[in-house]
């Protein structure tokens, strides 16, 4: 497994610089090495999303990021929305790709991965699939096929300093969808984040269950609030019923996926955003310019995958500063979140004292406890 | 639709040799629904139409587009067929209760329970039976607890005046509940970090298509329902007697029908049907029990049922057309800029008017039998 990760990334930072300059190049002086202009080559590229496009979250993100490789040159974008993670997304991408000529298909949920996707890319091998957070693996999975993702835990840390600065009540809340890795990744960075300001925060955490429900997620903020939180984030697939609810009631908010500044506006302190845009533009550079694309791509604050809103005006100086310091450790690639001595909320020793964890550990991706000082239960 | 029975025309056809009589009488009847359907849907695209234009898009390229996408090819066939397989079933979980006065929304619930309880079953058997002795099991398996879920809200009806509209709706929260806490308890393969799911089916397990075709097995299995359902309501004397109980319930219990285990029965076959919907999600495309299961099948089917006006074999031409109408969503969206609401604005349009012309039946003396009869 190990393998998985870093030593085989097949596409990093460094490569899709070289990527997008030898694009640039080829686009730049197409006489000078007599290739056709490889930037301008025409692409059609498919982008399917599970819920809508403008839910100040998920999808959103990457229909942001959609827009940036929409204004490349030679790019013709076509997107879908609501597509669930049924045969509909199978014959989604089979109708791009017939109906429409798409040669590079972006599947952004997760759950299009297995079986969905997989079983396109060996009905099309000529066509090129890259999947947003499935566990790509050589051998395995076919070659016209790749996932790419981001380490955002480390956004969640820089949230939990600016909750820890601005909690009143020592009481911060998550709402969370599913306690699965990812999730319980975030939570657990976001309360150490604020234990890194004052280490007696807590965090009470309320899973919905789902990852996008409306309802269950307004009275969880709710909840939250009547206990005493009085800085929200979350991780679900739209924040926006959370943002606006903890907001209206008072309470001060820490974006996710998106910005939802708009909503929440000035109890916004700051959010963990993704940054497709990069991601995208970068694969686009490459499949113009011929070259391979990248099969496991992953990256994260310092990679440009991930980054932080503005910080809103809530934020004292005191705050700021420790997020700036914290930020500039994270993009020097210095910031360990998950290092020992840390327990689990049961008092089990999960980090022994010493070891410290990289952003993109391993170990983090099968993560299945809630730290010392998160209120709540994984079952 | 306003010709009168003294039109010229008319007259010419029915005084035409007395062999021709009982088929003009047969024709007349069937042809009411189909009549008065089609000009229904007519009248629902122009509507649509107007609320096109009103943001400005053309509907004309709409329409287009949306052949184009549900029926233009052989792949956009295709497409729809997939698309329209698992609304058979569902329409059914709909369509059997409806024919008993009952009206069951809650098919969702059986769909997500009958995929959990199919990838259950298979479980053990894998590379122990054959594939396709692993399928009856896992559709008994399905069928029996979708039927359970289904035949409960109608136990509840009829032997403790439980509303069924309600009980089955929130029947299927809990079955949706239900299966995500076995998907992330009990059944989950620990393989599945960020999608909790159970153990994935084998390749050599899975259902598989049509030969010939880009489709599932499930749209065989569905249409055989539909058949089998026509055949149980109108041939045998079981449906008989649940017609007979859905027309005048008191009536029925008078004649000394039995209604509760007709009520039961009915309820229970379909939410078996909505069941087997959910083991071939699992067993034709998903291969495993996951959170996906629960994609609103359950509801279309609702809209399928009612649209086909409970009949089991217009629910194929019903669901096919829905199917089309989905898989056209897509290139809507994609040429047109359109948003992903507007095949659902096209398809409430649709339900209103069909519901608003139910009330056209027997209006039109061009459909009724004895106009035939005379002379």
């Amino acid at each position: 497994m190990t393998k998985l990760l870093s030593p085989n990334r097949t596409m990093n930072r460094r490569n899709f610089l070289q990527a997008s300059a030898a694009g640039a190049l080829a686009g730049v002086a197409p006489g000078l090495i007599g290739s056709p202009a490889a930037a301008q080559t025409a692409l059609t590229v498919g982008f399917i999303y599970v819920g809508p496009k403008d839910d100040y979250g998920y999808n959103q993100a990457h229909a942001e990021g959609a827009a940036v490789i929409k204004k490349m040159p030679g790019i013709t974008l076509v997107e879908e929305e609501n597509v669930p993670e049924t045969v509909d997304v199978q014959k989604t991408m089979e109708s791009m790709i017939n109906l429409d000529g798409a040669t590079l298909l972006f599947p952004t949920s997760f759950g299009y991965f297995d079986p969905h996707m997989l079983a396109m890319a060996a009905k099309y091998p000529k066509v090129q699939f890259r999947h947003c957070g499935g566990l790509w693996t050589e051998g395995k999975h076919p070659m016209n096929t790749g996932s790419y993702f981001g380490y955002i835990h480390q956004g969640q840390y820089l949230n939990g300093i600016t909750a820890g600065y601005a909690s009143k009540t020592k009481k911060i809340g998550f709402v969370a969808a599913k306690p699965i890795p990812q999730v319980l990744q975030n939570i657990n960075a976001f309360l150490l984040g604020a234990r890194s300001v004052d280490p007696a925060i807590t965090c009470q955490v309320i899973f919905t269950g789902e990852w996008s429900l409306a309802v269950k997620e307004a009275e969880a903020t709710n909840a939250l609030i009547d206990q005493g939180a009085d800085v929200v984030t979350c991780h679900v697939d739209s924040p926006k019923v959370v943002a606006e609810t903890a907001a209206g009631r008072g309470a001060f908010v820490c974006g996710y996926h998106a910005n939802q500044s708009a909503l929440a506006k000035d109890k916004y302190l700051t959010g963990a955003e993704w940054a497709w845009g990069n991601v995208y533009t970068n694969f686009i550079k490459a499949a113009q310019g011929g070259q391979k694309l990248g099969n496991f791509v992953r990256g994260g604050l310092k990679d440009g995958f991930v980054k932080m809103s503005p910080l809103g005006s809530a934020v004292s100086a005191e705050a700021r500063k420790k997020f700036e310091a914290t930020l500039a450790e994270a993009m020097a690639g210095k910031l360990s979140v998950f290092k020992g001595p840390l327990k689990d909320n049961k008092g089990n020793v999960v980090i022994t004292a010493g070891k410290a964890y990289a952003e993109d550990a391993i170990d983090l991706e099968s993560m299945a406890y809630l730290v010392e000082g998160v209120v709540g239960s994984t079952s | 639709m306003t010709v009168e029975a003294n039109d010229p025309g008319l007259s010419i056809a029915a005084g035409n040799g007395a062999s021709l009589r009982p088929l003009l009488e047969w024709l007349a009847r069937r042809a009411e629904p189909v009549a008065i359907g089609l000009v229904a849907i007519l009248i629902g695209l122009a509507l649509f139409s107007i609320f096109i234009l009103v943001i400005g898009k053309s509907p004309v390229t709409l329409f287009q587009l949306m052949y184009t996408g549900g029926f233009g090819s052989w792949f956009s066939i295709q497409n729809s067929l997939s698309r329209a397989a698992p609304l058979l079933l569902t329409a059914l979980c709909v369509a059997l209760p409806a024919r008993l006065g009952l009206v069951i929304i809650g098919g969702e619930g059986a769909v997500v329970l009958g995929g959990v309880a199919a990838a259950a079953a298979a479980m053990p058997f894998v590379g122990v039976v054959a594939p396709i002795v692993l399928f009856v099991f896992m559709g008994i398996a399905a069928m029996v607890i979708g039927g359970l879920w289904i035949g409960l809200a109608g136990f509840l009806r009829h032997y403790r005046g439980v509303n069924e509209t309600i009980s089955s709706l929130l029947l299927a929260y809990i079955a949706i509940a239900l299966m995500n806490q076995f998907v992330e308890g009990p059944l989950r393969d620990p393989a599945s970090l960020n999608k909790p799911s159970t153990k994935p089916l084998p390749a050599d397990y899975m259902m598989g298509d049509i030969p010939g075709m880009d489709v599932h097995w499930g749209l065989v299995i569905g249409v055989i329902a539909c058949i089998v359902s026509w055949v149980l309501i109108e041939v045998t004397s079981y449906g008989f007697a649940a017609r007979i109980a859905g027309g005048n319930v008191r009536a029925a219990q008078i004649q000394g029908l039995p209604v509760g285990r007709l009520i039961v029965g009915f309820t229970a076959i379909a939410g078996g049907f909505a069941g087997l919907a959910g083991m071939i999600e699992v067993a034709a495309v998903q291969g495993s029990a996951n959170a996906s299961l629960a994609a609103g099948y359950g509801y279309t089917g609702i809209l399928v049922a009612f649209l086909a006006r409970h009949n089991p074999l217009a629910i194929i031409p019903v669901a096919v057309l829905l199917g089309g109408i989905d898989a056209s969503g897509g290139l809507i969206q994609r040429r047109m800029g359109l948003p992903d609401a507007t095949v659902l604005v096209l398809q409430g349009t649709l339900f209103i008017v069909i519901l608003f012309c139910e009330t056209f039946y027997g209006r039109f003396k061009i459909f009724n039998p004895d106009l035939w009869k005379r002379n």
